[in-house]
């Protein structure tokens, strides 16, 4: 019993936690461009070559 | 230069398809010095661009057309758009928060159900309460909102059942937790809201994502004009600054953006999206010129008389207005499902209360047992069935290149049993093609070649696309000019050659043009508008799924004819929009079921009109505004591949409608009787409603 006072709120707090990291990814816009993603890691950057 | 006073615009590029169109949009852009930031969203087809606000449209565009892409500037800060988008995002958010509390309470309830009992117990259900209750005051506002509205107006629909369940439900789970009882169903009514609400949103991101991609479409109409000042400057205006009055300089190729007069030049004009009128109209000063018409010849000076919303012309205008008003009759099937499933439920949840308080169980017994009835009737599986099996299928179809604007526009495609088709745009490709290219030889072909590629003139276009299949390089020509109305002039070695208007040979009103070296006429091509290279597979295609075809057109009977035989088909000639209207009408009073496929302003009205309409992808806006479905590309196939999909969808919908049934009648008796506990419940509600999303994606890989 004594365990629930810890391990119930670390439940919720991580399910929190997973929640405002959704709420954040969806207002810095991680979800705008889904295809676009996969295909910028072909993307070689300019400034990288010329260096 | 401040950054601050940058400009932050949206464009359209259709044309980016790979990795190496993103590096070669960002990294090429901001080579302008005047655009400081580039970024491209792949999934939209879009680029954002931030500018210094001294760069003009034709620049920006200029900028993108350097590097090989076309763009097209995206409406001006928030709009319509923009607030649909928002309903969508705030959708999201209730899904995640009532997946969230749905998760959580879970946890608690699970152990509920493996014995947890006593003061243990009752922790349990004021936690899963303290998460519960908040959620369905946020998550369930689109419920309640909706619900609502329904009642006042008298109505009734499916989130009238909803909202009462949930509230129910909670009101009695929380005197359950407070009176130390062993059930609490507030799982349920998350899980409830959590798989409502996916269904909510999938329906709504489909309408965005077809609104994107109608949004990129819309730019046949000028989106501004090169406006010449008194002192004879030129300045580029946006469509929507035009004034009547202005005059604007037209550019052979371009699109006017305005109603207006000539009041400088002649040319040749394309009506094809005005009237279906296939051959060029010769325009001289003081002819009427209307938006939307495509310069081919030579520059105009035209006076605005009409700009904005006045130009597309009045009639049409108020005629589709009208025609509209028939489609939003429509009842989409959900709705339609609803319209018996809500007094159903509630009458069930009723007499079960009644039943139980009749056989002597007391008030609170009996008011848990109608919850149960609520909560295994609530349209979980009903709320997915519909909008699982549209996204797939409409998922399936962009990746065909169909547009599909929203869930209604495929149950009504499914039921169509007669095309009516326009012919100029439609059935051919709506643009000059080069006739018997293949007959010169690999000399000429590579002069013409060389000349062609140094214009933008819509004939040297033509010639461009017939010679790219035939495997030819230009030759060397220095100096080359081009003058408006005639064409174009170069040195070839130390002979002159020149490619444009047929000198005096009576070739009529129709579109050609001539090679001739040193004033000597080598080849003369013909030009024509050509029929898609699929279309009499796909009316016969048609056919075969039991839709009849006709041709609706604007254009003359010689025209017509042609066509109609190749394809075996009947056709009306000369039709005003008017006519093709009531021609909907008379068969839609014969009982058919019209399916509209046009492109032109004038198929405006008959689009809007027809039970379900379609329109290529390169149609007038106000006809791409106007279909349901857009097709993109020169197939016609497309338009066959929908309906047979949209048949599916109707298939996979009512497979999903039958299973939902069948388990309501498993599972109703078993709720009445009193069997079912939160537990039960929980299997119940999530089994169905992955039974139906699992059936829905079976219409992955239709399309083949």
């Amino acid at each position: 019993m004594n365990g629930l006072i810890f391990l119930i709120p670390i439940a919720l707090g991580l399910g929190l936690l997973g929640l405002a990291a959704f709420f954040w990814s969806l207002r810095k816009g991680q979800f705008d461009d889904l295809d676009g993603a996969a295909l910028r890691i072909f993307v070689e950057e300019e400034e990288g070559r010329e260096a | 230069m401040s950054a601050a006073a940058l400009i932050e615009r949206d464009f359209a590029v259709p044309d980016i398809r790979c990795a190496g169109c993103i590096a070669k949009l960002e990294q090429g852009l901001v080579r302008d010095r005047r655009i400081a930031a580039a970024r491209v969203n792949f999934t939209e087809k879009r680029v954002h661009l931030s500018y210094t606000p001294d760069t003009g449209m034709p620049e920006l565009i200029g900028a993108f057309s350097n590097l090989g892409f076309e763009a097209h500037p995206i409406g001006t800060g928030p709009d319509e758009a923009g607030i649909e988008a928002e309903t969508s995002r705030e959708l999201l958010r209730a899904v995640a928060v009532s997946g969230f509390a749905m998760m959580n309470i879970m946890l608690l309830s699970v152990s509920v159900w493996s014995g947890a009992t006593g003061a243990t117990r009752d922790l349990f259900h004021w936690l899963s309460a303290a998460i519960a209750l908040p959620t369905v005051a946020y998550a369930g506002r689109p419920f309640f909102r909706s619900a609502w509205r329904a009642l006042r107006h008298g109505g009734t629909n499916m989130d009238v059942p909803i909202s009462i369940g949930v509230a129910l439900v909670c009101a009695i789970s929380l005197y359950e937790t407070a009176t130390s009882g062993p059930h609490a169903y507030f799982d349920g009514a998350a899980m409830l809201l959590f798989f409502l609400l996916c269904g909510r949103w999938l329906d709504s991101v489909m309408r965005d994502r077809a609104r994107g991609g109608v949004a990129a479409l819309l730019r046949n109409m000028g989106t501004g004009a090169m406006v010449i000042d008194d002192g004879d400057r030129s300045r580029w205006v946006d469509a929507t600054a035009l004034e009547p009055g202005m005059v604007m300089l037209v550019a052979a190729g371009e699109r006017l953006a305005a109603d207006g007069v000539i009041v400088g030049g002649e040319s040749q004009l394309d009506l094809s999206l005005l009237t279906g009128e296939s051959v060029p109209q010769n325009a001289g000063p003081d002819d009427r010129v209307h938006a939307g018409t495509l310069n081919l010849d030579a520059p105009v000076r035209v006076r605005v008389t009409a700009a904005g919303a006045d130009t597309a012309i009045a009639d049409i205008a108020r005629l589709m207005g009208e025609a509209a008003q028939g489609k939003s009759r429509y009842v989409r099937i959900a709705d339609r499902a609803a319209r018996f499933y809500a007094p159903a439920v509630h009458c069930l949840a009723l007499t079960a209360f009644a039943a139980w308080m009749i056989a002597g169980a007391g008030w609170h017994h009996s008011l848990l047992i109608a919850a149960a009835v609520l909560i295994i009737t609530c349209p979980c599986a009903l709320g997915l069935a519909v909008p699982a099996a549209q996204i797939v299928a409409a998922g399936e179809l962009m990746r065909a290149g169909v547009l599909i604007k929203d869930g209604s526009a495929l149950e009504r495609l499914a039921e169509v049993d007669r095309a009516l088709v326009d012919k100029t745009g439609t059935l051919t490709l709506g643009r000059p093609e080069a006739l018997g290219l293949e007959r010169f030889d690999d000399g000429v072909k590579s002069l013409i070649l060389a000349l062609a590629q140094a214009s933008r003139h819509p004939l040297s276009e033509a010639l461009m696309r017939g010679l790219r299949t035939s495997d030819v390089r230009p030759v060397e020509v220095t100096s080359i000019r081009e003058t408006p109305g005639f064409g174009i002039e170069a040195l070839w070695g130390d002979r002159i050659v020149t490619l444009g208007r047929p000198q005096g040979r009576g070739l009529g009103d129709a579109l050609a043009t001539e090679l001739s070296v040193d004033g000597r006429a080598v080849a003369t091509i013909g030009f024509a508008d050509r029929l898609r290279p699929d279309a009499s597979e796909a009316i016969a295609a048609l056919g075969r799924e039991g839709i009849d075809a006709m041709i609706l057109s604007g254009d003359r009977a010689e025209a017509v004819a042609p066509v109609a035989r190749e394809l075996g088909l009947t056709a009306q000639t000369g039709m005003s929009p008017h006519d093709k209207l009531a021609a909907i009408e008379r068969q839609a009073a014969q009982g058919h079921k019209v399916l509209m496929i046009g492109d032109g302003l004038n198929d405006g009205p008959a689009l809007a009109a027809g039970y379900a309409s379609m329109a290529p992808g390169s149609a007038s806006d106000v006809g791409k505004n106007a279909a349901d479905c857009i097709f993109l590309g020169d197939r016609m196939m497309p338009v066959v591949q929908t309906i047979r999909m949209a048949r599916r969808t109707q298939a996979i919908v009512r497979q999903n409608f039958i299973a939902a049934i069948g388990y309501n009648i498993i599972a109703v008796p078993l709720a009445f009787l009193g069997f079912v506990t939160p537990l039960v419940a929980a299997i119940a509600m999530s089994g169905s409603s992955l039974i139906v999303v699992g059936n829905a994606l079976r219409l992955k890989g239709t399309i083949r």
